[in-house]
């Protein structure tokens, strides 16, 4: 087979991928995307679609911030099937002790200029009746939206390709070069530039990035209109252990356009195994129930898992990939690609054309991870 | 939240003929039997409704077999989940869910009517012939109704004949099959008596109805509700007034729970030796699920499978021959009745496809597999999760439905919350 030549092959085909090969193909290159399996089947296809901003690190909330903005601007072009919607999401306190944590919150996404509203015990259940009573209140976040992630991404991959994008469809990038991707079929994609964006995958071919798969567990319901009105998660986790290798679950539900509820979360390190675990889905389940009783006598449809990519400083490494050449790493998002898809996309090119960005790109050069092992 | 623990030796997923069989076959080895079924009466399909509307001899032996086995039987319990490492089953009832433990497992779950898209498929009055004959049963009236009976197979001149004693006007069955291949399959019948006998009797209360060959329904037609379709016969097509249609185009199996155990499948059936045992350890697979053919292979799938289960490979063995005859006969039954490709191309772009989501095939027609027609349209994301329009789109398209997920059927939350004794650190998030 003849070599095809570009200007810059991504590896991967969920939503980071897609942004990435988007803001390539947009800037003018000629540009190839490898995905072996079904486009946007992975995490992206398992995970939430919660559009968030989050203020773990000034790093985090940048790369959050900068991307929902971009959300917004791209909402305007979603099609119908993208289920985008703006209609905000709430961190659940169940006690003053959560509350306090409200009003930190609340503090440092006013001081950045983002709205935040606070809600006390009796607004918190005129927002959400379902909740059980007795919550201490709520932070509101009115900017945070939501998105059904694999046509969102979709949609990209189809205006890339309107623009040029080649798709290569059912095959996998087995190595990488400094001037190239070879194919599992022989082929050989020659290009100047190449971007890693295999999610949860990278790990594998990169192991010194130490990516690792991070499983978590959902359920969604058949429909019923109207019984939560906006994305919920509970604040709980400060009471816990901030470790990185302890299964964990909490409350966390969204209202889907279709009026069907999608119950998360859990995560979990170590396993491989795309099956339902039935411990962490019962913990997972009675831990929503407690926040909203109601939950117990709805009806299940299905349930499944998926993998995040999680990173030892839970920020995503974005850049250079160390020890080589013109090849970039897009990934480690963790439980934030969605999210954050659209500024890597913009980050990760303003890069490789050397332009300013408009956030800082420091924090998620993949060579702090090298750092941090030595 | 009520949740009970039972523990059971054999038990038996399914109380159709091949599960009643198994369990008869079982009990009688002295083994302790627990059978499951959703239906609030046993007897599966085909012998709807348990002992007391038992409609044939058979059935009705059967059931009184049954009775006198000391078998427990959980109707109206529905199986969500199944674990074969734990070797346990998930089951919901009205109220409540259990976990029920098993020492061998025994999976009758029959199959289910296949529904093929065509236009017009979805207007009211268009039924699953046996979703017709269920409602007739339970009391719709049809008298003086036109019903047509349409699609493949031995059923429909058998729901024909149910609706005509319901006083229904049957003009017409319609079916796919090819007249040559029905009469090489009447002359292979031979050696088959009872067979013969049943066709012929179903034949002379036929009647007035018409029986027309290598012809299908290309569109059913009617505003609030079907009015009219039409028929094609080769390249002829002609317009028939009709109040129903009833359309049967033969079954598909229900594999999810032999999937979701990790039991290897074989052309979308589980897969089976000899003694009806399946890959998965201690599991064994009985009736429709196997491979299509009817209640006699049911039956004696069924025995072989029980007295396997219980550790008598020995009785097991003496019914080989009895099961063989069955399956010769069931495979001259599904190469005569094999579907037309002509079938295939029956939608348009405008019909739809699945129905719990309203995808229709013009929008199918852009995916490439199964998983993408579901993750990028939306198709089999439903309640039924793809059990009507999974083998549609497996026959017009030639998709694999590749996982299984639970619940197996749609279940209430709280069933699949259980006592867990993992200790898990809550709260932690994002
Ligand atoms: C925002 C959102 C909304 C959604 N809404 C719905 C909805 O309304 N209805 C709906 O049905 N789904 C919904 N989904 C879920 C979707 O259908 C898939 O379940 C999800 O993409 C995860 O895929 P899966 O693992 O189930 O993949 P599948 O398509 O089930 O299978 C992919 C692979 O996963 C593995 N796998 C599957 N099952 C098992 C198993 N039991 N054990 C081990 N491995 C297994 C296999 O390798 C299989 O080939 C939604 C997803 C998202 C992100
Ligand atoms: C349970 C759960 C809930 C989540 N909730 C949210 C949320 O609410 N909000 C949010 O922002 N994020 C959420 N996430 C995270 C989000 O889903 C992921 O961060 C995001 O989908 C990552 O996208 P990706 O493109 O990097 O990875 P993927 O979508 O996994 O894409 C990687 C692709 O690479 C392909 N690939 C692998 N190997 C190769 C190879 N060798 N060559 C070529 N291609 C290859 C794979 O087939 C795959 O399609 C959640 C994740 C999970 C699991």
């Amino acid at each position: 087979m003849s070599p095809a030549n570009y200007d810059a092959v991504v590896a991967g085909g969920g939503i980071v991928g897609a942004a990435c090969a988007h803001e390539l193909v947009l800037s003018g290159m000629r540009v190839a995307l490898v995905e072996p399996s079904v486009i946007c089947g992975g995490a992206t296809a398992a995970g939430m679609g919660h559009l968030a901003v989050m203020d773990d690190s000034e790093a985090q909330f940048a790369l959050t911030r900068y991307s929902q903005l971009l959300w917004k601007e791209l909402a305007q072009r979603l099609p119908v099937s993208a289920e985008y919607s703006a209609s905000g999401a709430i961190w659940v306190a169940a006690d003053a002790e959560e509350m306090a944590e409200v009003d930190r919150k609340h503090r440092f996404y006013s001081q950045r200029g983002v709205p935040a509203e606070i809600l006390d015990a009796q607004e918190l259940a005129e927002a959400e009746p379902n909740l059980r009573p007795g919550l201490a209140g709520g932070l509101l976040l009115p900017d945070d939206g939501l998105v059904y992630p694999p046509c969102a991404a979709r949609f990209l991959m189809g205006e890339a390709v309107a623009s040029g994008l080649q798709i290569y469809h059912g095959r996998r990038v087995v190595q990488v070069t400094g001037n190239g991707a070879q194919l599992d079929d022989d082929a050989f994609l020659s290009a100047t530039f190449t971007v890693i964006a295999t999610g949860a995958m990278a790990g594998k071919m990169f192991p010194a990035i130490n990516v690792q798969p991070r499983k978590g567990h959902l359920l969604i319901t058949d429909r019923y209109p109207g019984f939560l009105r906006r994305q919920l998660i509970e604040l709980g986790y400060l009471k816990s252990a901030h470790s990185l290798d302890v299964d964990s679950v909490a409350f966390n539900v969204q209202p889907r356009l279709t009026g069907q509820l999608l119950i998360g979360s859990s995560r979990q390190y170590g396993s491989e195994d795309p099956a339902v675990d039935n411990h962490i889905l019962q913990a997972m389940l009675q831990r929503a129930i407690e926040y909203m009783p109601g939950l117990a006598g709805l009806s299940a449809i299905r349930t499944w898992t998926g993998f995040r990519a999680a990173t030892p400083d839970k920020l995503p490494l974005i850049g250079i990939c160390p020890g080589y050449e013109n090849v970039y790493l897009a990934t480690g998002h963790e439980g934030l690609g969605i999210s954050t898809s659209l500024a890597t996309g913009k980050i990760l090119v303003d890069q490789i054309l050397n332009r300013e960005s408009a956030i800082s790109r420091e924090p998620y050069l993949p060579e702090r991870v090298y750092a941090l092992h030595g | 939240m009520s949740i009970e623990t039972s523990k059971a030796g054999i038990v038996i997923v399914g109380a159709g003929p091949a599960g009643i069989a198994a369990a008869v076959s079982a009990a009688a080895c002295g083994k302790r039997v627990t059978i499951l079924d959703d239906n609030p009466a046993e007897g599966g399909q085909i012998w709807r409704g348990g002992r007391a509307k038992a409609s044939t001899a058979k059935a009705a032996r059967w059931f009184a077999k049954l009775k006198n086995s000391g078998v427990t039987v959980h109707a109206s319990s529905r199986l969500i989940d199944a674990n074969s490492i734990a070797c346990t089953l998930r089951v919901e009832t009205a109220n409540a869910a259990l976990t029920i433990e098993y020492g061998e497992l025994i999976l009758a779950t029959g199959a289910r009517e296949l529904f093929l898209p065509f236009p017009g498929w979805t207007l009211p009055n268009v039924m699953g012939a046996g979703g017709l004959q269920g409602l007739v049963k339970s009391g719709l009236p049809v008298k003086g109704k036109r019903v047509v009976v349409a699609g493949s197979g031995p059923l429909l001149m058998a729901v024909a004949s149910q609706l005509r004693k319901h006083g229904a006007i049957v003009p017409m069955i319609v079916e796919q099959a090819n007249l040559t291949s029905l009469a090489r399959f009447g002359v292979s019948l031979g050696g088959h008596p009872g067979k013969l006998w049943q066709a012929i009797t179903l034949k002379a209360s036929l009647g007035s109805t018409s029986y027309m060959t290598g012809s299908w329904v290309k569109a059913a037609e009617g505003e609030d509700k079907v009015n009219r379709i039409q028929i094609q016969t080769g390249s002829k097509i002609r317009t028939v007034d009709c109040d129903y249609l009833a359309v049967a185009y033969g079954f598909t199996p229900n594999t999810e729970l032999a999937q979701l155990l990790h039991c290897n499948m074989k052309n979308g059936f589980a897969a089976v030796d000899d003694y009806q045992r399946t890959s998965a350890q201690g599991i064994f697979c009985a009736g429709e699920l196997t491979g299509l053919g009817g209640v006699d292979l049911s039956l004696v799938e069924g025995e072989i499978a029980g007295y396997a289960a219980s550790g008598r490979d020995d009785l097991a063995r003496k019914r080989f021959p009895v099961r063989e005859r069955a399956r010769q006969f069931a495979d001259g039954l599904n190469r005569t009745f094999s579907l037309r490709p002509e079938l295939r191309a029956l939608p348009d772009s405008q019909t739809i496809v699945c129905r719990c989501e309203d995808v229709r095939y013009g929008t199918l027609r852009q995916a490439d597999c199964w998983r993408a027609a579901k993750l990028h349209h939306r198709c089999g994301m439903g309640p039924c999760q793809g059990r009507i329009c999974g083998p549609a789109t497996q026959f017009i398209f030639g998709w694999k439905q590749e996982s299984v997920r639970p619940p197996v059927f749609p279940a209430r939350i709280s069933s699949l919350v259980l006592e867990s004794t993992y200790t898990i650190e809550e709260g932690v998030n994002k």
